[in-house]
């Protein structure tokens, strides 16, 4: 999430009271005291250490549980530090995970009830082969880890009011939003509701929430279709119409693999119906790491062309971008600047570097060449 | 000590160039071996180690909030010394050198951390990162030889004022901090003219080491004496004695680091389109090691593996001891001096130097109880002589 998504929520908090101005300017004025305090430390710093999770301090959760849904995916109980705000049921949030000691973070569908009792939310993640914080949270996550958050996010959510008629297709881990949804919208799956669900996964026991599911169809609140795809095949747009006669009619939600939304995207477009179609891509980029490629400098708007073999540093001067350097032998770390997206390649070892937005991760240019399109932060 | 390039013996002149270039393939494997196996424990270590160092620090506050009962003040006063030492070593310069960016926590990065010392951290960076990390040890280019104040190798000129350098290297030592900062601000240059003063750089550098000066001053010398109470004096002076006592132990780690006798400088030309081995081998035989217990390699940031840390001064402190018998096998493999010693050798070798080298070269070695007499009219004459008196007798005294 950028940072304008934060602000646009601090935006909608209604007004102080005029009592609340002087109280603020009270707490302020002892902050800025204990700051006198713990110099060069901030206070926080130190309430950290006791108490991760309070109001005002950076947005994290600890882990309260982990509760396996199938074989490859996960249920995280957090609960939030005390400025988590509400989410809308279908959103996402981005959580930041140390894994083997990095810091990484992504974006998992929230499949909480809202106001639990507990106060505590919960995402689903499923482990995807060769996903490194996947597999982490899944298989190797401990009740008890301290998590970072952001405030959730995300356009998956119902109009109000809500549809009368809707369908939800679904693919592997995009049944999460979906299931977030339903079990915040009990209007959905009422006597009176005309709510489809198609799911679409390898096996029945690769469903998540496959008896949740089948409870709901079982007591005729919902009508669920399986496409079990090792013996069924992958689902497509044809297939959806004849398992779904009436979808010209539905509001449609759907969330999975970037193929399967492109054509469901072509096919409801193609019956003029796009208006009704919304879709959640949950692995929105992929970076592939290449040799050389465009350079784009955020801040100036330059962009350039970079072989692999060039540190991002020498290719940013000789287009005549003005970037820190040092030692231009990586070793001071005076030149360090965001990668706000793509990859760089290590010269002297060869590594890679990838990066979303909303990672931050720091690059050093003297020894990074462009392994593919990168924009950086300057 | 000379530059190396004019010794009579050369201590690499048994090197081929392609040995230093095998030399530093084997440095580049090493550094790979530690970087793919850097990982959760490392991680674990630099929180622990920040942990740690908070709890002392709160803790010794706390208890020095009675500083006026003695053992309080004593236990108090030892405690913070500890915690600002750790601060300073383990924590802080490691953080600044980046060795911890690979986490990718915000909260402990180079670009985002702050020290409890005098110089702020941006302006540290950039002499102690870049200038000396780069230049090590060459004359002329590393601002670390001496710090502009002190005379740490015969081919730096001497002056009659180097006579002073013993007490004022003790000084520094006392409130070394300042000296840091001062000297990462190039105070002396950018004093000395009009233009310098006036450049816009300068004085918002000058600005931020003010105010870093301000916080750092109120909070240790007015702010916790004030939360003590009637217990205010001795607060301060328990504030004072431990930062006074990590001055001294971070100076001493430090002329540990470059200065001990047998340490080798370069000449400026040498390090003209020098190749990685090349700058590799000059690290290794620019650095010192302090040989010591686990504890010790704490307490001095793990300064106390110099040569290692030169090497890979972005490599995560905790490894510098895994690697040591690596490197030192490497040393020995290709006949070169690993250099190091306990503490108090290293800082006597490195006062020795200061004393040494105070005086115009060839005049202490020279000098024995019989001749004493006569080297002090010597020295008196170098020192009031004219330059051109000077220059000869200079000459002379080098030469016999």
């Amino acid at each position: 999430m950028t940072p304008g998504n934060i602000e646009d929520m601090t935006a909608t908090v209604p007004r102080p009271s005029p009592v609340r101005p002087a109280l603020s300017a009270l707490r302020d004025r002892a902050w800025r005291l204990a700051e006198l305090v713990t110099t060069p430390l901030l206070p926080a710093d130190y309430l950290d250490m006791v108490s991760p999770l309070r109001a005002g301090a950076d947005l994290r959760g600890r882990i309260v549980a982990v509760q396996p849904e199938t074989r490859d995916a996960a249920t995280l109980v957090i609960r939030p530090g005390a400025d988590w705000q509400r989410h809308v049921p279908g959103q996402w949030v981005r959580i930041g995970v140390d894994v083997d000691g990095v810091r990484m973070w992504r974006a998992y569908s929230l499949t909480s009830q809202l106001d639990r009792p507990d106060g505590c939310i919960s995402i689903t993640v499923k482990a995807i082969p060769g996903g490194k914080v996947s597999n982490h949270l899944v298989h190797r996550t401990t009740p008890g880890t301290l998590v970072h958050l952001d405030q959730a996010a995300g356009e998956f959510v119902l109009p109000s009011p809500l549809p009368a008629k809707a369908l939800f297709v679904t693919a592997g881990s995009g049944i999460t939003p979906v299931m977030g949804i339903l079990r915040n919208y009990p209007e959905l799956s009422d006597s009176r509701a005309d709510t489809v669900v198609v799911h679409s996964a390898p096996t029945a026991d690769d469903v998540v929430f496959g008896s949740e599911l089948r409870v709901l169809a079982a007591d005729g609140r919902i009508r669920l279709v399986e496409q079990h795809t090792d013996t069924a095949g992958l689902l497509d747009p044809a297939g959806l119409a004849a398992l779904v006669p009436d979808l010209a009619e539905r509001a449609t939600w759907a969330c999975g693999p970037v193929g399967l939304l492109e054509a469901l995207e072509e096919h409801w477009a193609a019956a003029g119906i796009a208006d009704r179609l919304f879709t959640e891509r949950f692995r929105p980029t992929v970076v592939v790491a290449g040799e050389g490629g465009t350079v784009t400098f955020t801040g100036t708007g330059t962009t350039l062309e970079a072989d692999g073999a060039t540190p991002i540093l020498d290719a940013a001067e000789s287009a005549g971008v003005l970037v820190p350097s040092g030692c231009r032998m990586g070793i001071c770390y005076g030149c360090v600047l965001p990668l706000r997206e793509g990859a760089v390649r290590d010269l002297r070892t060869g590594e890679v570097t990838t990066a979303v937005p909303g990672d931050g991760v720091l690059v050093q240019t003297c020894i990074s060449a462009a392994a593919g399109a990168c924009s950086i932060d300057h | 000590m000379t530059v190396l390039q004019k010794k009579d013996v050369n201590p690499i002149e048994h090197l081929a160039p392609e040995d230093v270039e095998l030399i530093g393939k084997e440095l580049d494997e090493i550094r790979q071996g530690v970087i793919d196996t850097r990982g959760e424990a490392d991680a674990r270590y630099i929180r622990r180690v920040i942990d740690v160092h908070r709890k002392i620090e709160l803790g010794s506050r706390a208890v020095l909030l009675a500083s006026g009962f003695p053992p309080a003040w004593v236990l108090g006063t030892i405690g913070l010394s500890v915690a600002k030492i750790l601060e300073n070593m383990e924590i802080g310069h490691n953080i600044l050198h980046g060795q911890w960016d690979w986490m990718r926590d915000p909260k402990i990065h180079s670009t985002t951390w702050e020290w409890d010392m005098a110089s702020p951290a941006e302006q540290w960076k950039h002499s102690h990162n870049e200038l000396h990390h780069t230049y090590t040890n060459v004359v002329g280019k590393d601002n670390d030889l001496g710090y502009g104040i002190m005379r740490v190798d015969e081919d730096q000129p001497w002056q009659p004022w180097h006579l002073g350098q013993p007490l004022w290297s003790f000084v520094n030592a006392c409130f070394f901090e300042y000296g840091i900062a001062a000297y990462d601000l190039e105070l002396a240059g950018n004093l000395a003219t009009k233009e310098r003063r006036s450049n816009p750089q300068f004085r918002a550098d000058a600005r931020a080491v003010l105010r870093k000066i301000g916080r750092q001053v109120r909070k240790d010398y007015l702010v916790h004496p004030l939360l003590s109470g009637p217990n205010f004096l001795s607060t301060l002076a328990a504030n004072f004695v431990a930062n006074l006592v990590r001055n001294l132990w971070s100076n001493s780690v430090i002329l540990c680091g470059h200065f001990p006798e047998g340490v080798e400088t370069f000449e400026k030309k040498s390090i003209d389109g020098e190749t990685r081995g090349e700058w590799y081998l000059r690290q290794m035989l620019g650095s010192a090691n302090i040989s010591g217990s686990a504890a010790m390699h704490v307490m001095t940031g793990n300064l106390s593996h110099q040569i290692e840390h030169h090497l890979f001064p972005d490599l995560p402190s905790n490894r510098y001891a895994q690697i040591a018998p690596k490197i030192r096998d490497l040393f020995d493999r290709y006949g070169l001096n690993y250099h190091t010693a306990p503490l108090p050798k290293q800082v006597a070798s490195a006062w020795h130097k200061i004393i040494r080298l105070s005086l115009p070269n060839g005049w202490l070695e020279k000098t024995n109880r019989r001749n004493l007499p006569s080297q002090l009219v010597t020295l008196y004459r170098v020192t009031t002589g004219k330059p051109k008196v000077r220059r000869r007798l200079l000459k002379e005294m080098a030469a016999a």
